[in-house]
C-alpha cells in the first residue's frame, strides 16, 4: 500500500494531477446540477405567481 | 419527412424532456468507465520503462486535453447551427459547452504542468501542446466574456456564436502555427514524447477514460441544456405545464 | 440605384468634402465601397490627433525596452523582432477602438446595413481605410523603431514589407472583434481578449520573418505564410465583421 501511494517517487506529481482532475469532474457535476436547480426554482416561482394572477 | 427528427430536436419542450430522460443513460456509464479507467490506470497498467510510474499522469492529462478540444468543436458546431438556422436550442447547447470546456482546459494545463516537472525539470515549458491549451483557454474566456457583456440573451447568443465559429476556423491555424513556431526554437535536450507504440495494457485504460469523459460531457451537457432552456423559455406556457404535471 | 441614394451617412459626410465629385450613375458594391473608403479617409484627416495616437503608442512601447532591458544595442537587436511585433499588435489593438465606434454612435453603420449595398464590401472598405490610417503608418514607422534597437539599415525594406502584410491581417482580424464588441458598454479589455488569441499566428510568422530579415537571411517562407493568413483574412474577415455588425444592430 505504501509503495502504491509512493508511486515510485512520483507521488508529489501524480496525486495532485489526479486530485485536480477529480475536482474538475466533481465541480462540473455540482455546477451543472446547481444551474439546473436554480433555473427550476425560478421557473416554479414564476409559474406559481403567474398562476395566482390569472 | 426525413428531417422530422431534426425539427423535433429544435423544439425546446421536446429537447427538454428528451434531455431529462437521457441524462442517466449517459451519467451512469460515464461514472463506471471513469472510475474503472482511473483504477486500471493507477493499479493495473504496468509502469513505463522510461518514465516509470510518472507516466500515469497520462490517464488524467490526455482525457482532459481531449475534452478541452472536443468541447470547443461541439461548441463551434452548435453555434454554427444556431446562427445559420436561428435555432434557439443550438445556442443553448453552445452556451452550456463553454464552462465545461474551460474547466477541462484548466485541468489539462495543471496536469500537463505536473507531468512536465519530473520530465522536463520545470513547471512550465513552452511546448506546443501546453501552449495550444493555454491559447484555447483564452478562446474560452473570450467567448464567456463576450456573452457576459450582453444583457440580452439573444444578442449574447448570436455574438457568441459568431466568435465561436471564428475561433473554430482559427483553432487549426493557431495549432499549426504554434507547432511551426516551436519546431524553430526546439532545445535539443528536451525530452520529447513522440508517438511511441503504447502496449495494450497501457492503452486500454486510456481508451476507457476517453470514452468515459466523452459520456460525462454528454451527461453534463444534457443537464446544463435543460437549465439554459428553462431560462430562455421562461415565458413559455409549456414550462408551467411541465413543472406542474 | 444611384449614388445619391447611398446611405445618408455617406452623403452627409461628403457634402463638405471637396475632393469628391459624384454624378448619378449606377453604384454597384465596389463603387459604394470606394465611396465609403474615401469618406473615412476624409473624416479621419479632420481628426488628425486621433491618427497620431497609435503611432505615438508604438514609439512609446518601443522606447520602454531599452529602458527596461539595457541600452546595449547587441542585446536590443536580439529582441528587436519581438519588440516590434508586440508593439505593433498592441498599437493596432488600441486603434481598433476607433474603427466602428463613431459610426455606430451616429447611426452610419445602421444606414450602411439598410442601404441595400453589400455590408461586407462596405466594411471591407472601412477596414482598408483604417489600415491605411494606422497599419500602413505603423509599417512605415517600424524601420525607425528597428534602427533605434540596433538593426542595420539593410534590413529596412524587408521589415517594411513584412509589417505591411502583417498589419493588413491584424486590421482585418481586429475588425471582427471590434464589430462584436460594438453592442457593449465597456469593451476595452474584452476587445484584447477577443482579438489577441486570434491574431497569434500573425505574431508568430511576422516576428520570425522579421528575425530572419534582421539577420540578413531569406525570410520568404514565413512571409509567404503571413501572406496566406492575410489573404484568408481578406476573404473571410469582412464576412464575419458584417455578420457581427448585423447582430449588434438587431
Amino acid at each position: 500500500m505504501k509503495a502504491f501511494l509512493d508511486m515510485g517517487g512520483y507521488a508529489a506529481f501524480i496525486w495532485p494531477a489526479y486530485g485536480v482532475t477529480l475536482a474538475v469532474l466533481v465541480l462540473n457535476i455540482i455546477w451543472a446540477r446547481g444551474s439546473l436547480r436554480r433555473a427550476l426554482e425560478t421557473a416554479r416561482r414564476r409559474s406559481a405567481s403567474s398562476g395566482g394572477n390569472s | 419527412m426525413r428531417w422530422t427528427w431534426f425539427h423535433r430536436l429544435a423544439s425546446p419542450p421536446y429537447l427538454y424532456g428528451l434531455a431529462a430522460r437521457l441524462t442517466p443513460w449517459f451519467a451512469w456509464p460515464a461514472a463506471l468507465l471513469i472510475l474503472g479507467g482511473l483504477f486500471a490506470g493507477l493499479v493495473l497498467a504496468p509502469p513505463d520503462y522510461q518514465q516509470g510510474e510518472g507516466f500515469r499522469i497520462i490517464y488524467v492529462h490526455v482525457p482532459s486535453a481531449w475534452m478541452s478540444l472536443m468541447v470547443y468543436v461541439t461548441m463551434g458546431l452548435a453555434a454554427a447551427v444556431g446562427l445559420i438556422w436561428r435555432m434557439k436550442v443550438a445556442h443553448a447547447i453552445a452556451a452550456s459547452c463553454a464552462p465545461i470546456g474551460a474547466s477541462f482546459t484548466v485541468a489539462a494545463l495543471v496536469t500537463g504542468s505536473l507531468w512536465g516537472k519530473p520530465m522536463w525539470g520545470t513547471w512550465w515549458v513552452w511546448d506546443p501542446r501546453l501552449t495550444s491549451e493555454l491559447i484555447l483557454l483564452f478562446l474560452y474566456l473570450g467567448f464567456m466574456g463576450l456573452r457576459a457583456g450582453f444583457d440580452d440573451t439573444q444578442r449574447a447568443d448570436r455574438a457568441g456564436a459568431l466568435l465561436a465559429i471564428v475561433g473554430l476556423v482559427n483553432v487549426p491555424i493557431i495549432h499549426y502555427s504554434v507547432i511551426w513556431w516551436n519546431s524553430l526554437h526546439q532545445a535539443p535536450s528536451v525530452l520529447r514524447f513522440g508517438k511511441p507504440t503504447i502496449p495494450g495494457a497501457m492503452l486500454a485504460p486510456l481508451l476507457i477514460l476517453l470514452l468515459g469523459f466523452t459520456l460525462f460531457f454528454a451527461a453534463l451537457l444534457l443537464v446544463r441544456v435543460r437549465a439554459e432552456i428553462l431560462q430562455r423559455e421562461r415565458t413559455a406556457r409549456w414550462i408551467s405545464e411541465t413543472l406542474s404535471g | 440605384m444611384s449614388i445619391t441614394d447611398l446611405p445618408a451617412g455617406v452623403g452627409s459626410a461628403l457634402d463638405s468634402a471637396p475632393s469628391l465629385v459624384y454624378a448619378a450613375r449606377p453604384a454597384p458594391a465596389l463603387d459604394a465601397a470606394r465611396l465609403a473608403l474615401s469618406r473615412d479617409l476624409v473624416l479621419a484627416f479632420r481628426k488628425r490627433g486621433q491618427l497620431l495616437q497609435p503611432l505615438a503608442f508604438f514609439a512609446l512601447v518601443t522606447m520602454l525596452f531599452p529602458l527596461a532591458v539595457s541600452p546595449e544595442l547587441s542585446r536590443l537587436r536580439a529582441i528587436a523582432p519581438g519588440v516590434l511585433w508586440v508593439a505593433a499588435m498592441l498599437a493596432s489593438l488600441l486603434a481598433l477602438e476607433f474603427l466602428f465606434r463613431d459610426d455606430a454612435h451616429d447611426g452610419t453603420l445602421e444606414q450602411y446595413a439598410l442601404s441595400g449595398q453589400s455590408l461586407t464590401w462596405l466594411l471591407f472598405a472601412k477596414t482598408i481605410a483604417h489600415w491605411l490610417l494606422t497599419g500602413l503608418p505603423l509599417a512605415l514607422m517600424a524601420p525607425f523603431a528597428a534602427m533605434s534597437l540596433g538593426v542595420a539599415a539593410s534590413a529596412v525594406p524587408g521589415i517594411v514589407l513584412i509589417m505591411v502584410v502583417g498589419t493588413i491581417a491584424l486590421s482585418l482580424i481586429g475588425a471582427i472583434g471590434a464589430a462584436l464588441a460594438l453592442g457593449m458598454k465597456r469593451s476595452g479589455t474584452l476587445l484584447a481578449l477577443l482579438t489577441l488569441p486570434l491574431s497569434l499566428p500573425v505574431l508568430i510568422y511576422g516576428a520570425r520573418a522579421t528575425e530572419l530579415a534582421i539577420a540578413g537571411n531569406s525570410y520568404m517562407a514565413p512571409l509567404e505564410l503571413l501572406a496566406a493568413l492575410a489573404v484568408l483574412a481578406v476573404t473571410l474577415a469582412p464576412l464575419g465583421a458584417a455578420t457581427a455588425v448585423r447582430i449588434s444592430l438587431e
